[in-house]
């Protein structure tokens, strides 16, 4: 009866022993690669003048925080700006820029401006990917008349291309930012 | 399959100088496990044509013997004829004990007799070889169901995940082949890593009935066995081919048994199965083809009183998942909600493209026992899993292609049984685990679903039955488990501080990484769990199963860790380090008959579980992605209802009418809601034409009828959509209507030559192209569940 209390006692040292001689090495920080966390539009008046930019800046991803979103200046009425987009993970350093990646995957993405009722003004996507189809990253926007809205830009991965608009896209939101805008 | 024993006897005389021939040998054989005399027995006395029969007591007598020694052969209609050498000196009486119950020696029986692998007292839900085989092409989570209370949560159809009255993952314990899985189990859109081909018998026990494995299972256990090899020379097995019209299928199964009398023997199976993209009554499910790929081999022997098996078990799959379900926001939530068919469809492909799910699945294990005469028998097992489930999400740049989930999960396990049986009426087996856990999350470029850790398990348990008489069985069991974990995990910043982690676990802190805080948790818990049973047998046909099981439950890692987003449900989740093990009592009664016209088992059960674990929404947050859902995990206390009812009639010696109904309710007492995902109402009646005079032609005829689920938690909100500038409910919550299934499936057998079968299987399921939606598939958000499917199945039994 003896080796019955033995055994189990020899077999759980070996257990013991054989578990902590694993290596207690910490894991390696993650940062997240495909985090976008700012998204700056920046407009930039035909005929010179000041720029206008749009940020939206959410440094801790899907954390609890909000992001914080921020505009420049007011758009001036009758005049076309040249807008273009950039993103980047500003949680690397220095901060990755992801518009070139998208740029680069022009066909699976396509960003949409959505303009709220009231705001007078129209926006064109100026770039294109491979096939011809809009990309957006670059666009033209014109400030028709003196309004205030929302102005909605929206990034969407592996949409049914070509599509004139967000309600029949498709793909997968990658960014959706919304800033009240003014024309005066 | 009691058919093998192997008696000894024993020839008795005393010695004289000169050759005296007239020495008696008188001889009982009795079963070496509970002292039973066996009747029947043939002794034959080699070289002298002289043969015996044991009488009705097991008794025997060998007159005219001389002193010498004899070889003896004794043999038993249902027992291997085995020879053995006597010598013979003087009259002599003796007892022989013999292995009746050879079977028993497999060890894995789960038959409710002697100190078997699981609770005698709890009603045991079957499904054997035959009706398995009806599942070849699909999964362990659709056999199942088949069960009266069991449903499956599904992740589209071929994600099935057991749920026993209510519960699932990690309420459910899966004991393959004596191992218990460790498979990131966890998850509710991980499938159990199981090949349904390599088993050949599946019980269920909707309760604790297996401490041996697990104080844990607050839901049920769910028993796999592969096929036990005889005690004989033999060469056997089986090939199957099949093929499915919906997804467009193929499946291959074969195994080869081979066996020796010396107790020797060897298996070796293995099973492909590939689909392409499923569909709906209506529209294809882009991107839902499945390709699984397993392997099998065991071998060992088995003796009179020792023996050893090794098993290796590889388990391979590769599935994907509709397309049209990766979303990003609420708002993406919406639209696909929204839309009648899903926002994806592509033309029919084989091909399985993220996202979709990649799983290896590795099992040893060892095992042998021996036996301590009468006292009973000493056993001891090793066994090593290695699980290796990689993720895919639909990637950005260098990323694409690459795992969003990497995660290496090792388990060893140690466990050291003794089966003592105490008398003719009682048992009771002793046992200790302990075991070592690692998982390890690989750096994909996407923060840790959940973290890197060493979890060490060390468990003791002790059950004992006894049968006053043949009325009355009773049946204790305790188990007593310490568990330590010691996790490294990376919180965010913002999370810890918004947690008020910071004020409350600081002394966790490893390392301030600026956005991201390295920690150090380590936590033990101490958890008992206990069974008591009794049965009675109150008449020939009636039984009665009463059973009380205390399970304790440690929060496995993502209720403890999650903090993030989890893409698969578009939902932030987040866990709670602070949460204490889940405690279910469960109560339950049955009620069977079984008779040869009308049987039936009703079984109503009530599981009280404090602490119980529940994910809901609390609110939405904004992100740069748009607005998503916050899902927090909380502790609160559950009661689970419900009543499993079965019953079948005989009609005539061909026909035959069953009938399953389960009512399952769930109800979280602190906030008085009901539960989420609980299965609705369901009942299913069958009638099934058996003609064992030709050929077993086999008919038969399924409806299934699903109800509404009534009773669920509201947790549908609003959501901002900015191209129609309106807020709009998304309704995740809403369950699908009521539906009605029928199903037809048929065999036949032909004999193929003299010693093989083969088997014509025809099945139709959803006869009717029915459009339905099921609450409990996490996809019916997003489209329809499966349209017809024509099933050919071609099996040879060799």
């Amino acid at each position: 009866m003896k080796d019955i209390y033995l055994l189990p006692a020899l077999l759980f040292t070996l257990l013991l022993l054989g578990s902590c001689s694993s290596d207690d090495d910490t894991p390696e920080l993650v940062n997240e690669e495909e985090l976008i966390t700012t998204l700056t539009v920046t407009l930039v008046p035909e005929g010179g003048g000041t720029s206008i930019t749009l940020t939206t800046q959410d440094l801790d991803g899907d954390g609890p925080n909000e992001p914080i979103i921020s505009v420049s200046s007011n758009l001036s009425a009758g005049v076309t700006y040249n807008g273009s987009i950039s993103l980047l993970n500003e949680t690397e350093s220095p901060a990755e820029n992801i518009t070139e990646e998208v740029e680069e995957e022009a066909d699976e993405h396509q960003f949409f401006y959505t303009i709220g009722s009231g705001l007078a003004i129209t926006a064109t996507a100026t770039n294109f990917d491979s096939d011809g189809n809009a990309l957006g990253t670059e666009f033209s926007l014109v400030a028709v008349d003196t309004s205030t809205g929302l102005l909605t830009f929206t990034l969407r991965h592996e949409p049914n291309k070509p599509a004139d608009n967000l309600a029949t896209a498709g793909g997968e939101t990658d960014i959706e930012a919304t800033f009240t805008v003014t024309v005066e | 399959m009691r058919i093998y024993f192997l008696p000894i006897l024993l020839l008795t005389s005393y010695s004289l100088f000169s050759q005296i021939c007239d020495y008696t040998l008188m001889g009982l054989v009795t079963d070496f496990h509970d002292g039973s005399v066996l009747v029947g027995s043939t002794i034959i006395v080699a070289g002298t044509e002289r043969s015996f029969v044991t009488d009705f007591d097991g008794k025997f007598i060998i007159p005219d013997l001389c002193n010498e020694t004899y070889s003896i052969q004794v043999s038993h209609p249902y027992c291997l004829t085995k020879g053995f050498r006597v010598t013979v000196s003087g009259n002599m009486a003796e007892t022989f004990k013999l292995e009746h119950h050879l079977d028993e020696l497999n060890e894995i029986t789960v038959n409710g007799k002697v100190l078997s692998n699981q609770s005698k007292t709890f009603q045991e839900n079957i499904i054997n070889k035959d009706e398995l085989e009806r599942y070849s092409s699909g999964s362990l989570g659709d056999a199942l169901s088949s069960l009266s209370g069991v449903s499956s949560l599904n992740t589209g159809n071929t994600v099935i995940k057991p749920m026993i009255n209510g519960l699932h993952s990690s309420r459910v314990v899966i004991i393959n082949n004596g191992v218990r899985m460790e498979d990131q189990e966890w998850g509710a859109e991980h499938a159990p890593n199981v090949d349904i081909n390599a088993i050949s018998r599946l019980s269920l026990i909707k309760g604790a009935g297996a401490l041996q494995y697990s104080g844990d299972a607050i839901g049920g256990v769910i028993i796999a066995e592969a096929a036990k090899a005889p005690f004989k020379d033999s060469l056997f097995g089986k090939t199957q081919l099949g093929a499915a019209s919906n997804g467009r299928g193929i499946f291959f199964n074969s195994e080869l048994t081979k066996s020796y009398d010396t107790g020797w023997h060897t298996t070796l199976q293995g099973s492909m199965k590939q689909f392409g993209d499923f569909e709906t009554a209506d529209y294809k499910l882009s991107n839902t083809g499945v390709y699984e790929r397993n392997a099998f081999l065991k071998f060992g022997l088995n003796t009179f009183d020792y023996g050893f098996e090794a098993l290796y078990s590889f388990f391979k799959n590769e599935i994907g998942i509709l397309k049209a379900s990766h979303l990003g926001s609420a708002q993406d939530l919406f639209r696909a909600i929204e839309s009648d068919s899903p926002l994806v469809v592509n033309e029919f492909s084989y091909d399985i493209d993220a996202p979709k799910q990649d799983i290896t699945h590795h099992l040893a294990r060892i095992k042998a026992h021996k036996r301590l005469g009468d006292f009973g028998k000493l056993k001891f097992q090793y066994d090593y899993q290695k699980n290796k489930r990689l993720e895919f999400d639909i990637r950005r740049g260098s990323d694409r292609g690459k795992a969003s989930l990497d995660l290496e999960l090792d388990t060893h396990t140690l466990m050291l049984d003794l089966d003592v049986k105490a008398s003719d009426q009682s048992n009771f087996k002793v046992g200790f685990m302990g075991s070592h856990q690692k998982n390890f999350a690989k750096n994909t470029g996407v923060r840790r679903l959940i973290p890197d850790y060493d979890k060490y398990d060390f468990g003791a348990y002790v059950i004992g039955d006894y049968l006053a008489d043949e009325q009355w069985l009773f049946e204790v069991g305790a188990r007593f488990d310490h568990t330590t974990m010691n996790v490294f995990k990376f919180y965010r910043t913002s999370f810890w501080e918004s947690r008020n982690y910071n004020q409350q676990f600081s002394e966790l802190v490893v390392e301030d990484f600026g956005t991201q805080i390295l920690t150090n948790p380590k936590l033990d818990f101490n958890n008992s769990s206990g069974t008591i049973g009794i049965v009675n047998s109150f008449d020939e046909k009636h039984k009665m199963y009463f059973n009380y099981s205390l399970t304790s439950r440690i929060p496995n890692p993502s209720e403890l860790f999650s903090e993030g987003l989890h893409h698969s449900a578009s939902r932030i989740e987040l866990g709670d380090l602070s949460f204490d093990s889940e405690i279910g009592h469960k109560l339950s009664f049955t009620l069977e008959r079984k008779d040869d016209k009308f049987s039936y088992s009703i079984n109503p059960f009530i599981n009280n579980i404090s602490n119980f674990i529940v994910i809901e929404p609390v609110s939405t947050t904004n992100t740069i992605r748009g607005t998503f859902q916050v899902w927090e995990y909380r502790q609160t206390s559950a009661q689970l209802l419900g009543v499993d009812f079965n019953a079948s009639y005989i009609i005539n010696k061909l026909v035959q009418f069953n009938h399953q109904l389960s009512i399952v309710k769930g109800q979280d007492k602190t906030q008085d809601e009901a539960l989420i995902n609980m299965p609705p109402v369901n009942t299913t009646n069958e009638i099934v034409y058996y003609n064992n005079k030709y050929r077993n032609l086999q008919l038969s005829l399924q409806s299934k009828y699903v109800f509404r689920q009534n009773e669920f938690p509201e947790t549908n909100f609003e959501v901002y959509i900015p191209n129609t500038e309106t807020f709009e409910m998304v309704e995740v919550s809403s369950p699908p209507p009521a539906y009605h299934l029928l199903d037809f499936n048929s065999t036949i057998d032909f004999d193929f030559s003299e010693r093989s079968t083969l088997t014509l299987g025809f099945q139709v399921t959803n006869l009717l192209n029915v459009s339905f939606r099921n609450y409990l598939n996490r996809l019916r958000l997003f489209a329809d569940d499966l349209g017809r499917n024509f099933l050919l199945n071609i099996k040879l039994k060799y």
